[in-house]
């Protein structure tokens, strides 16, 4: 017979689950675990002093650093001044870039002017902007908050550009048939359909908020995390720069957290 | 008070300057008190013409017209979408009060309208969830409260039951009967579905393909409360017959015209 071949016979083919390895398991212990085992891992090279403690301090060495620093007080000095500096730049940038956004987002002239000044301005690195901040505005305060605030601005203003672009236009109709104005359209549909990315923004702003303080720190001050850190690396106390990076890493986990639980309040309608 | 929906027309002009006639010289009136239903196949410019009523696209040329209404700045007309058009960070209590909310009713009061309609259309207990929590019939009767509470002299509703389910649909017919024998809003409904035009209209609007033009304004001549009985009345069924003639043989052109 033409195209019949002979099919082996099987007793019975049991259907498996083919997505089967797509579910991924969960290992709640194994991160805590691979994490203690790294810390533990460094600890015991160090104490081998098979690495001289110079370039790489033990962990309990870092962390009785930590501590020592904690207790004279210093320590806060230098996060009260760059905490300081981040939460000026920060809240200028969001209210600026939240303004702006919307303004740019609904009404076409500002658009039309807005968007070629962002386009031009966005690409260059904050930091090669800091001289010249600090030629305008002095050596002090002024240009290194005015710099934090000029990273955070562009990715609020993008991001709240975007999100006016992508509000449900027939919310917007909605809102008009039952007697809106513009103004309140903009208060009470477009503004809370961009809560959402207005945190996204928040989120992305703070991370090059923690950057651009450091490296401005970096450049000219006499306090903070970032001064710090450069004067623990010129006179050789590896230990106070590590403690300055710890530092950084829980500040940059607290504020996830923190615009995590704000988010979570702020925009209940999203589970 | 009246609407005269005057010598209609639309051209959509698109952004390469090509243009899409969609309604042609639509002529008709909403009376007080009237269920007019506007029925066509989909795409002959039923939300169009929708959408120009409710002030939310401007005609082409003709005009919408309010007679014997005072001109003050309370809204003429609400809609209510297919797609509910919930306000997602608002609960049911907050969409419902959104319109008096605009038109400056005081707080307490503004409760009482909520009240009032959160009972009329059966939303007793829901008042405090947000929309992502209901099902799609729940989303509707929130949005026909919402329509309702902002006291529209004309209520426009745009095919607001073809995203449920069949059953779904059918139980909100009956409701949507029920709620207007008991309000009896002037009510431009806008549908697909010459059942659904039958069994809820006073007159039914029969529209051609596009560009939509009136082929037909039928009366229905049927007795209200309207209910489940009704679907078996050979009146019913008349009526029904008669719509499907003329958009029959609408379809059959557009087919021929096709192949
Ligand atoms: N903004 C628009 N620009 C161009 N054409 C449109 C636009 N909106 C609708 N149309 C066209 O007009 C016709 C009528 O559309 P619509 O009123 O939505 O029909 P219906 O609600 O009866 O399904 C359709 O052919 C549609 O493609
Ligand atoms: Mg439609």
């Amino acid at each position: 017979m033409i195209g019949k071949v002979d099919q082996p016979r099987v007793e019975k083919a049991i259907v498996q689950d083919k997505t089967h390895f797509l579910q991924m398991k969960e290992h709640p212990w194994l991160s805590t675990a691979s994490f203690i085992a790294i810390l533990l891992l460094w600890e015991w090279v160090s104490q081998m002093a098979w690495v001289p403690p110079l370039f790489l301090p033990a962990p309990s060495s870092i962390l009785s650093e930590g501590w020592t620093m904690l207790k004279t007080g210093i320590i806060f000095k230098h996060i009260f001044s760059s905490l300081t500096r981040i939460l000026w730049g920060f809240v200028i940038a969001c209210s600026l870039g939240v303004m702006v956004g919307i303004l740019i987002g609904f009404f076409s002239i500002p658009e039309a002017v807005g968007n070629p000044i962002i386009a031009a301005t966005f690409p260059i690195p904050k930091i090669a902007i800091l001289p010249l901040l600090i030629l305008w505005l002095g050596i002090g305060e002024a240009s290194k908050v005015a710099v934090i605030a000029l990273g955070v601005f562009f990715p609020m203003v993008i991001n709240v550009y975007t999100g006016v672009k992508n509000v449900d236009p027939l919310l917007i109709k909605a809102a008009l048939s039952l007697g809106s104005n513009r103004a309140r359209i903009i208060r009470k549909v477009i503004l809370p359909s961009i809560l959402p990315m207005i945190f996204a923004g928040m989120k992305l702003g703070i991370g090059i908020a923690l950057l651009l303080v450091v490296a401005a720190e970096m450049v000219a001050a006499d306090a903070g995390i970032g001064f710090m850190i450069l004067t623990a690396a010129d006179l050789m106390q590896t230990k106070k720069l590590m403690v300055g990076l710890i530092i950084l890493s829980l500040l940059g986990i607290f504020f996830n957290w923190l615009f995590q639980k704000l988010e979570r309040f702020f925009v209940p309608w999203k589970q | 008070m009246k609407v005269l929906i005057d010598h209609i027309s639309k051209v959509y002009i698109d952004r390469r300057g090509e243009s899409t006639e969609a309604l042609q010289d639509i002529h008709f009136a909403i009376e007080e008190n009237e269920f007019v239903v506007v029925v066509g196949p989909s795409g002959c410019g039923k939300s169009t013409l929708l959408n120009i009523i409710a002030g939310l696209l401007s005609s082409t040329s003709g005009q919408v017209i309010f007679e014997g209404t005072q001109t003050d700045s309370r809204p003429h007309t609400a809609v209510v979408f297919q797609d509910f058009a919930l306000f997602p960070w608002r609960t049911v209590l907050k969409n419902i009060v959104y319109g008096p909310e605009e038109s400056g009713v005081k707080r307490k009061e503004q409760f009482e309208i909520a009240k009032r309609y959160i009972t009329l259309v059966g939303l007793q207990g829901f008042e405090n969830k947000y929309p992502h929590q209901l099902s799609g019939g729940m989303k509707q009767r929130v949005s026909i409260a919402r329509a309702l509470a902002n006291n529209p002299l004309l209520l426009l509703m745009d095919e607001p039951f073809s995203a449920l389910d069949a059953q779904t649909r059918t139980l909100m017919q009956y409701e949507l009967s029920r709620i207007w024998e008991e309000t009896h809003k002037s009510l431009l409904y806008i549908t697909h579905n010459i059942q659904e035009a039958v069994f809820l209209g006073d007159r039914v609007v029969v529209l051609s393909r596009r560009p939509g033009r009136i082929l037909d304004i039928i009366k229905i001549d049927l007795p209200r409360p309207r209910g489940e009985h009704l679907t078996l009345e050979k009146k019913y069924l008349e009526y029904a017959d008669a719509i499907w003639g003329h958009i029959k043989k609408q379809a059959r052109e557009a087919m021929e015209e096709a192949g």
